[in-house]
């Protein structure tokens, strides 16, 4: 049966989309899966146009078979899962390639996937939905053709979401927070639930003494960049606090050496357009308003915005902005930071610092946040493992035998 | 609080640079001294930026503060107590609108500016007057809209005022006739906001197919170009249709916002909007908030002495536009003289949140303005 306004990407099947529901579901990492993947990536890393979009050759680069297979290694007991059944995705409407890494997760675990997927306009969506369609064509990969369904719909289109939330075995929503309560009014099946990835904050810690250590300044920058800029500060892993380890005199030292680093890097390739300029600066004042003490460090230009305060203080979640604005402190101790972590944060990204002390400095604390701890440079980079999912072992069911 | 009797004591577009940028770079030293030691927030924002008194120069040097952040904080020099009315934004999709807060003295000095200033182009008389706009509009006055504020402000220039709208916005040609008819031989000033001239006078008129003489008119009309931008409808074009359709010549288009009530710009017959002695335009470059040159394009500050009562003495607003020049525009006035090209475009961001309702930023409005 066919559904108001529902456009389907892939060539239609001649079947309905809701006979996705009967669709039987595979072992994680089945082989048909991973040479499917395989040959996606191929097929991405060797198209022209690709190159010229840095997200969607990353994906292209994830999905490589060598490294899905090492992925699936990590998995002892996938001989006795089978998928769920149907993962309804929702992606967030504009982030391009973000659908292509849920899809692949759902498919990696077994299940047949809807995917509904961005609808502005983005060359990114095509590529894949065409580079999909080749795959699917293909006499080694038909078999997989029922557990792709790509739809584009417009998102007040209440009827989709509702027939798909109600046949689905799990949810993906890709937030902000407003579009999973918009989602979850529509009811789900009784044993059926919602994966949700909400709105999230980010930190970065830095060691002053190991950073300035290191001497590679500039490919740290470059990493920070890719971490902050390149999504303008918007992605939910992009650092917004900088809290900087070490004595006053080193931390000054380094923040010099950090700033001045990152300011060359950003003049040659950010554009920072009025309205951000100015929202930086309303920002900046705004948190400055509200903390005595609070100093706005001077700069040369608006590309990098940074105010410091010298208490770390509770809520400093809430004080964001976007397109390099970058709230600093300064902690003697790295334990100082555990008091102002809540369910909001998401991704720690360090320099100088181990990842594996950091996790148990987090665990020994009982902490209720953060998810995700990775090297400065790294946060853009999906992981089935996400926001604190196990996204494989999630979307997969485990036959359990006495 | 700031004595302005030397403001007031100048006629409005009498000094030329080197007399304004003194006079200027002191009356708004002194006014940010004062809103300093009244109004904690925007001390604390000073000191967050290091501000120096000592390292003022000139008007551009003083601290701006977004004109957003009188949505976001209440910000105020006075007590409670002393604030004798609250001006509000016109606020469209539901927006958080800026609040701000009038003493007695900062609403007078507001008044006696604007009466200043308009009558520079109405003459001192007081004129038949025909808003273009319905009655119902200011009847809440406890609302104080920028629209109804502004047709309030405007009205000291009139008298036997008359609305030309009914409350379905449809135009009274008969009444409007019969008023000029009663004051047939004597001026006729008309205000009303841009794109209401246009959609419900101009408009309305053409459809109508019925002829008013307003030969005898000035227009003065504010509030942004966005609407007619976006019908294609510039500056010359709206002066020439409206000439042709009501004989209309005298037109002044003005640039002005809640935010600094009072010490409005307004457009003289040469088509430039001009700075009076109590306010001044600042363009700025967005990339690092440097003053930009002549006749290049940026973000527009507006300073004015005016404020009192609440820290709005520079302001930085989301407009964009152009210096043109200095003392030197044919029509004579002294000054800076101007050119606004609408409202800064908000930027499409990426990021992995949803943009299912708006953000808490503000949706687009008209220029920064209302009056």
């Amino acid at each position: 049966m066919a559904i108001d306004k529902v456009v389907e990407l892939l060539a239609p099947l001649g079947a309905d989309l809701l006979a996705v529901q009967h669709t039987r579901a595979l072992p994680p990492f089945s082989p048909q899966v991973l040479s499917f993947l395989g040959d996606l990536s191929d097929l991405l890393r060797s198209d022209s146009r690709v190159r010229l979009l840095p997200d969607l050759y990353a994906f292209g680069f994830w999905c490589r078979r060598t490294s899905i297979e090492a992925m699936g290694r990590s998995y002892a007991d996938n001989h006795s899962r089978l998928g769920r059944g149907v993962i309804f995705h929702v992606g967030p409407a504009n982030v391009p390639v973000n659908f292509a890494y849920s899809l692949a997760a759902g498919l990696l675990a077994g299940n047949a996937n809807l995917v509904r997927v961005p609808s502005a306009d983005f060359p990114q969506v095509a590529i894949i939905a065409q580079t999909l369609d080749t795959l699917l064509k293909k006499p080694e990969h038909r078999e997989l053709s029922d557990h792709i369904r790509l739809v584009r719909y417009d998102r007040n289109s209440h009827e989709a979401t509702a027939k798909f939330s109600e046949i689905c075995d799990v949810r993906v929503i890709w937030g902000g927070d407003d579009t999973i309560d918009v989602i979850r009014r529509h009811k789900l099946n009784a044993r059926a639930f919602d994966i949700t990835f909400a709105d999230r904050y980010s930190v970065c810690i830095i060691d002053a003494e190991n950073y300035l250590q290191t001497t590679k300044y500039s490919s740290l920058a470059q990493a920070f960049y890719n971490d902050t800029y390149l999504f303008d500060q918007k992605a939910c892993t992009a650092p917004h606090l900088v809290l900087w380890l070490g004595k006053t005199d080193v931390v000054n030292r380094a923040q010099n050496v950090f700033w001045e680093s990152l300011q060359a890097y950003v003049e040659e390739k950010y554009t920072l357009d009025a309205q951000s300029a100015v929202t930086k600066l309303s920002a900046a004042l705004r948190y400055a308003a509200s903390h005595e003490g609070t100093r706005i460090l001077p700069s040369r230009d608006n590309l990098i915005t940074r105010v410091t305060h010298p208490e770390l203080e509770a809520g400093i979640e809430n004080w964001h902005s976007n397109c390099g604005f970058f709230v600093e402190c300064h902690l003697s101790r790295i334990e100082e930071v555990l008091p102002i972590i809540t369910r909001k944060y998401q991704t720690l990204s360090y320099i100088g610092l181990s990842g594996d002390c950091l996790r148990q400095l987090l665990i020994k604390a009982r902490s209720l946040g953060v998810d995700r701890i990775v090297p400065v440079g790294r946060t853009l980079e999906f992981s089935l493992e996400w926001d604190g999912y196990d996204l494989i072992r999630t979307m997969s069911r485990l036959i359990y035998r006495a | 609080m700031m004595d302005l009797t030397a403001w007031h004591a100048l006629a409005p577009y009498a000094l030329d640079h080197s007399a304004k940028h003194a006079m200027l770079t002191r009356g708004l030293l002194e006014l940010t001294a004062h809103h300093a030691t009244q109004c904690e927030p925007y001390r604390r924002m000073l000191e967050a930026q290091g501000f120096r008194p000592e390292a003022v120069h000139s008007p551009a040097d003083i601290p701006f503060l977004p004109v957003r952040l009188f949505k976001q904080l209440d910000l105020r020099s006075v007590t409670q107590e002393d604030v004798v009315k609250t001006m509000t934004s016109s606020g469209t999709s539901g927006q958080t609108p800026s609040r701000i807060f009038l003493d007695r003295s900062t609403a007078a000095n507001q008044t006696k500016a604007l009466t200043r200033i308009v009558s520079a182009v109405t003459g001192a008389q007081r004129m038949p007057m025909i808003v273009v706009d319905s009655p119902s509009v200011i009847k809440d006055r406890a609302l104080f809209s920028a629209r109804g504020a502004g047709i309030l402000g405007f009205s000291i220039f009139g008298r036997d005022r008359i609305f030309a709208l009914d409350d379905n916005m449809q135009l009274d040609v008969d009444m409007v006739a019969q008023f000029l008819n009663k004051h047939v031989g004597s001026p006729v000033f008309i205000f009303g906001f841009t794109f209401m001239v246009w959609q419900y006078l101009y408009k309305a008129l053409v459809s109508s197919g019925r002829q008013l003489d307003l030969g005898q008119a000035i227009l003065v009309h504010g509030g942004g170009w966005k609407t007619l931008v976006n019908e294609s409808v510039s500056s010359t074009v709206f002066r020439e249709r409206l000439q042709a359709v009501c004989g209309i010549s005298r037109v002044h288009d003005y640039y002005g916002m809640v935010e600094q009530t009072g010490s409005i710009y307004i457009e003289c017959e040469h088509g430039h909007l001009h700075a009076s002695v109590y306010s001044d335009i600042i363009v700025r470059r967005h990339v690092d908030f440097s003053v930009a040159d002549v006749g290049e394009s940026g973000l527009i500050e507006v300073v004015s002495v005016l404020p009192g009562s609440y820290p709005g003495h520079a302001l930085l607003t989301e407009d964009e536009g152009m210096v043109l020049g200095e003392d030197d525009c044919p029509c004579g006035r002294m000054g800076k003289y101007f050119k606004v090209h609408g409202r800064i475009k908000s930027a499409e961001l990426r990021g992995c949140s949803d943009t299912y309702a708006a953000g808490p930023n503000e949706a687009p409005r008209e220029l920064s303005n209302g009056y």
